[in-house]
């Protein structure tokens, strides 16, 4: 069989751009197959939602980062041999600092653009996590972590760790006095690590704390290392969402076997593609006006001196305030051996808390049982439990990031710190039960409100008199589309104890049925045909 | 006894007299002792110094006592000097609207002429640090102030003065453009909980270094844009979280609804 | 109740099957935009994004120009503000009108927008698995995998051996001495003058009055060339002097102090950070980082927040000339707790 080499037809049309572009995407196609690419992908369909745009608002932030970082690296100098600074900033002149500092300052006060970049870098780097972490709260509340999609909650939270990381091994570079009690406060807390500790400590820091390796490593994380993990895992959550495609909200039409929206190519790239011009714009805008990191402040580092205010990025802030409630004294000597449980505690206790969030998927799965794929994304009234959940979670993150600012919060409120940390150490038990009980009450009397209004229609604020003198409001009912979107939703009953294979109740058994209970005992059911037409009968 | 001793009057010229010699020789010895850089400022007259006793004990007695010798309220003022005065009264501290560990700053109470003759009064009292010479309060290198800053400073005041929290509720206040009197004052006189940083301990070329940093921060504005308060990551987290995701989430809202 | 795929069922465990529940509507009737109705507004859009577009294009050419002329001169950080300034605000307004222009666009005159797509379950159709599955057991059975125990077996140890090495090549990471044996000694000797930080000018007993707070390093700090900042990572002292009837000293340690002048290590027991907000009238110390606050008239115990141990005081003297000194190093480690601190 032999292979005809005729190139393919191209379009008649006037003009000769279009000559052109059909030449080369011939050209291509021949070598690359990507006619297979362009029908399988032009047409994909995306659904329209704000709420569905957080990740890209954190996808953008990366390239934004990867743009200004690759110019930073250009004059960036990430040694630890000490020089004497001769640039344009007067306070700091003649002083002794490492070339990493000094070169930090070169950029900012005697490159063009090297500050613009600088500020481009950083403000795109709190918003990249930010935007992580607002687009897992959406995924988490609206249960897209369900079948199929539980490895991408997995990858997606291994991002928002990554993310954290090079924020961290970012903001260490610049050698500043800020920056460096963050890395002394790391090291203090890796020393604690019982057996292993101080070895850990010793191995990053090339022996002491500070030593002279410690920022050209930090460098080869933050600029190849990690960037590398955080690339091949972005390509990862992006095959793995076109393979599943994106969940969409219920609605008219919209059922969990089709996905309705705009199709790539032309709707969904113009708008996807103009947004990430604006969230470009709107970084260079912010970091042009509004100063961040300004190292000159701080000096060197050295482990003398510190500021008042001495906080880390925001988002290491819940480690840096678990740090700040613990109380005083906790530590105990055995053996010999020291424990400093003041650190280790909170150590297990994050790692507890982020696990929790890594594996929760599958949590919801087991209690569940429900094998099915969902792609329908939930209103988070319609999974009151789920929606306590997480906002219990939220609490937790909230009152420890509250804690990272104690002494901010001291000074500008006029309270003590001292008030601040025990009125802390307080919420930090009933926070989270407080906003649970608040979530699930306001999810289920949110999901009756839904109730009242389908059966009975809106309000309409239309008075009329009876003839028997009684006033009555005039109730709109609800056109079939947005009668739809109000009754969609799924219903879990609490799982009964069942004997396994052997006739044997397990604990397992047990335990799943308890958590079943605690699920789905309080929930409310969704409106069927029959009560509509109940209602309708009923007097109004 | 006799007639002198139970009028007790001398010729009005003698109480002066005696005076001057007190203060020169009490200020004198003083600034010999400790090489203070007291100022060769005019020296008070009687007058002044009367005005300043009583507006003393109309302002200050029922907390520091009628010969400032201290009360329950307030500590004594034996030895405080000319330049302790000039900063309580003269940043508005002094009076106190309730004794505490905290005097916050609060609109001064008090003509420049009226601080300078509590001032003199004050003064008479015991040998303390008078106003110093105006060579130490410009002029200085900003680097070397700048490193001062760091190592004493810093930690209380926070690297670009933004002030700082203390223990129990007290604080230390921003040093936005304070005057350079009063810099040099605190640093001296050691007042309410901040440490005395005594000429031994920061000489007076070291105290002009500092003001002359300061002075650098309140005449150069943040190369970066607005500053956000100075007040570091926690202001710039809120900003992120406030303003460019909260921003851009309205523009995602825009971006998804049905054109018209 | 949702049907994940065509030839197979899953469960749907605890959910409930309810009948009678309301149908899906089906899709609202087509929405017409003005743009679509209106050719006239058409236009108007079309040329409105168009203009955008050229704003865009005329931005980013002038933050180019900006940027020569408005030129950062060394020393006037005025220019670097106006650089910054200008140059980033030009790069903004060209982004911005270029997405703005984009996404109105799509808005405003694109068609398409609620197309449907068909979802296929996430799994491979029957035949597919089955065919994946033969490939497998083909595999298997042509290279003896499971009937070859001894051969599959020895695979599996080499390959988990292979990245052992590995291991030992980032032992180098750190120097060959034991940390434990460095980190509990400081630079402090019996006689070392304590000195002023930065400039290691020798403190007198005289010079240090009631109320001070002096930051202290060793006089002979600067010697340490290269392991300075180690060394002063583990030196730097706070020298404060108290009424003597503000001091409580216990028994053991009458001799650490000198006429009310005491002094302590600077480095937090809690994680590292320098302790050195001296409070003057209450003794209290307290460090920014997390609030651990110290009792100066009590040995430096800790009165609030998460450190765990005071902080170790510092036994000094004066020699002949009035200097003061040390007596010794620390008589513990400093800064914060490690495993093998006390051993």
């Amino acid at each position: 069989m032999t292979v005809e080499t005729k190139s393919k037809p191209v379009p008649q049309s006037s003009g000769r751009g279009m000559r052109v572009a059909g030449g080369i995407a011939n050209y291509l196609d021949e070598r690359t197959s990507i006619s297979v690419a362009v029908k399988q992908l032009g047409r994909k369909i995306f659904p329209d939602h704000w709420s569905f745009m957080l990740g890209e608002i954190a996808l953008y932030s990366f390239i934004i980062i990867l743009l200004s970082g690759t110019f930073l690296t250009l004059f960036f100098d990430p040694s630890m041999v000490e020089v004497h600074y001769e640039g344009s900033y007067v306070p700091l002149k003649g002083i002794q600092m490492s070339a990493a500092y000094a070169s930090s300052l070169d950029i900012t006060f005697d490159i063009r653009g090297g500050l613009l970049m600088r500020q481009v870098h950083h403000w795109a780097a709190l918003l990249f996590v930010a935007s992580i972490g607002l687009h897992m709260l959406r995924v988490f509340f609206t249960g897209a972590f369900r079948k199929p999609r539980e490895i991408n909650w997995v990858v997606g939270f291994l991002l928002f760790i990554m993310a954290m990381a090079e924020g961290f091994t970012g903001y260490s570079l610049p050698d500043d006095l800020l920056s460096g009690n963050g890395l002394r406060i790391i090291d203090g807390m890796v020393k604690a690590i019982p057996f292993i500790g101080t070895w850990i400590s010793y191995l990053l820091f090339g022996g002491e704390f500070p030593g002279t390796v410690i920022i050209p490593r930090l460098y080869m994380l933050h600029i190849m290392l990690l960037p590398a993990i955080v690339i091949a895992l972005i390509a990862i959550h992006m095959v793995l969402l076109i393979v599943n495609k994106h969940t969409q909200f219920a609605g008219p039409g919209r059922t969990n076997n089709n996905v309705v929206g705009s199709p790539i190519l032309p709707v969904f790239a113009a708008k996807a593609g103009g947004f990430f011009f604006i969230v470009f714009g709107v970084v260079m805008l912010i970091a042009s006006l509004f100063t961040i990191n300004p190292i000159w402040n701080y000096g060197p580092y050295d482990p003398s001196p510190v500021s008042a205010g001495t906080q880390p990025d925001w988002y290491i802030g819940f480690a840096d305030g678990m740090l700040r409630i613990m109380p005083s004294g906790w530590e105990f000597v055995l053996g010999g051996y020291t424990f400093a449980m003041n650190l280790i505690i909170p150590i297990v206790v994050l790692l507890v808390f982020i696990a929790v969030v890594a594996v929760y998927p599958f949590i919801e799965a087991w209690v569940t049982g429900d094998k099915r794929e969902h792609h329908i994304a939930e209103r988070p009234r319609n999974a009151p439990t789920r929606t306590a959940i997480g906002a219990a979670g939220v609490a937790f993150y909230a009152i420890l990031w509250a804690g990272a600012s104690s002494d901010l919060i001291a000074t500008h409120f006029r309270v003590s710190v001292e008030g601040v940390i025990i009125t802390l150490q307080i919420l930090f038990f009933a926070g989270p039960v407080i906003a649970f009980w608040l979530a699930k009450k306001m999810a289920l009397a949110l999901q009756r409100k839904d109730r009242e209004i389908v059966l009975h229609g809106y309000e309409s604020s239309h008075i009329v008199r009876l003839p028997g003198g009684e006033y009555r409001e005039i109730h709109t009912p609800l056109d079939p589309y947005e009668k739809w979107k109000l009754v969609a939703f799924e219903e879990y009953e609490p799982a009964l104890v069942r004997p396994n294979a052997q006739g044997k109740i397990t604990i397992g058994s047990r335990i799943r049925a308890g958590v079943s209970r605690f699920y789905f005992e309080d929930r409310i059911t969704p409106v069927t045909k029959d009560e509509i037409e109940a209602a309708k009968r009923a007097i109004h | 006894m006799s007639k002198i001793q139970r009028t007790g009057r001398r010729h009005p010229v003698a109480a002066a007299a005696l005076l001057l010699v007190g203060l020169f020789v009490s200020g004198g010895s003083y600034a010999l002792v400790t090489g203070a850089a007291t100022a060769s400022n005019d020296v008070p007259s009687a007058q002044q110094i009367e005005t300043g006793e009583s507006l003393f004990l109309a302002n200050c007695a029922s907390c520091h006592g009628l010969n400032a010798e201290g009360t329950k309220a307030g500590p004594s003022l034996m030895g405080v000097g000319a330049l302790a005065v000039e900063f309580q009264v003269g940043s508005g501290r002094m009076p106190m609207s309730g004794s505490g560990p905290q005097a916050e700053v609060k609109p001064v109470q008090f003509t420049q002429s009226d601080i300078d003759a509590m001032a003199a009064w004050v003064a008479t009292l015991a040998p303390g640090p008078g106003i110093p010479d105006d060579k130490f309060l410009t002029g200085g290198d900003a680097s070397n102030g700048a490193e001062l800053f760091r190592v004493n400073c810093a930690m209380c005041h926070n690297v670009a003065g933004a002030g700082g929290a203390l223990t129990e509720g007290k604080w230390a206040p921003d040093l936005k453009n304070i005057d350079p009197v009063h810099v040099y004052a605190a640093m001296v006189t050691g007042p309410q909980n901040m440490p005395v940083f005594s000429d031994m301990n920061i000489t007076p070329e070291e105290k002009r270094d500092i003001i002359s940093y300061l002075q650098y921060l309140d005449e150069n504005p943040s190369v970066g844009g607005f500053d956000l308060g100075s007040l570091g990551p926690v202001s710039e987290g809120l900003f992120v979280w406030i303003f460019a995701l909260g921003g851009l989430i309205a523009i995602t809202v825009w971006l998804t609804a049905k054109s018209n | 109740m949702a049907k994940s795929g065509k030839d197979v069922e899953l469960s749907s465990g605890s959910a409930v099957q309810r009948t009678g529940l309301v149908e899906n509507p089906g899709f609202e009737p087509a929405h017409k935009r003005v743009h679509d109705l209106d050719p006239a507004k058409a236009t108007k859009a079309e040329k409105g994004i168009s203009a955008l577009f050229l704003i865009s294009g005329l931005m980013s050419v002038a933050a180019f120009a900006l940027n020569f002329a408005f030129p950062i001169v060394e020393g006037d950080l005025s220019t670097t503000r106006l650089n910054t300034l200008l140059v980033g605000v030009a790069i903004a307004a060209g982004l911005l009108s270029l997405g703005v222009g984009a996404v109105h666009w799509a808005k405003a005159l694109m068609h398409g927008h609620d197309l449907v797509e068909e979802r296929h379950p996430t799994r491979g159709d029957e035949p597919t698995r089955q065919r994946a599955a033969e490939i497998f057991t083909q595999a298997n059975k042509e290279s003896g995998w499971t009937r070859r125990r001894l051969l599959r077996n020895s695979l599996v140890t080499a390959l988990v051996a292979f990245p052992v090495p590995a291991i030992a090549l980032l032992r180098d990471l750190a120097p060959a001495e034991d940390p434990n044996t460095v980190l509990k000694y400081t630079a402090w000797k019996k006689g070392t003058r304590l000195a002023r930080d930065t400039s290691g000018v020798a403190i007198k007993a005289s010079e240090v009055t009631i109320g001070s707070a002096f930051h202290v390093i060793p006089e002979n700090l600067h010697e340490y060339h290269e392991t300075y900042l180690n060394e002063k990572a583990k030196a730097a002292v706070l020298l404060m002097r108290l009424p003597i009837e503000d001091l409580n000293e216990s028994e053991d340690r009458k001799g650490w102090s000198y006429d009310g002048i005491v002094a302590y290590s600077k480095i937090c027991t809690h994680v590292g950070c320098p302790v050195a907000l001296y409070e003057q009238q209450t003794h209290h110390l307290l460090c920014p980082c997390h609030q651990s606050e110290f009792d100066v008239s009590n040995h430096c115990k800790v009165i609030f927040g998460p450190a765990a141990r005071p902080l170790p005081q510092l036994p000094i003297t004066v020699d002949a000339e009035g200097y003061l000194v040390a007596q010794s190093d620390f008589l513990e480690p400093v800064g914060p707790s490690f495993w093998e601190r006390t051993t």
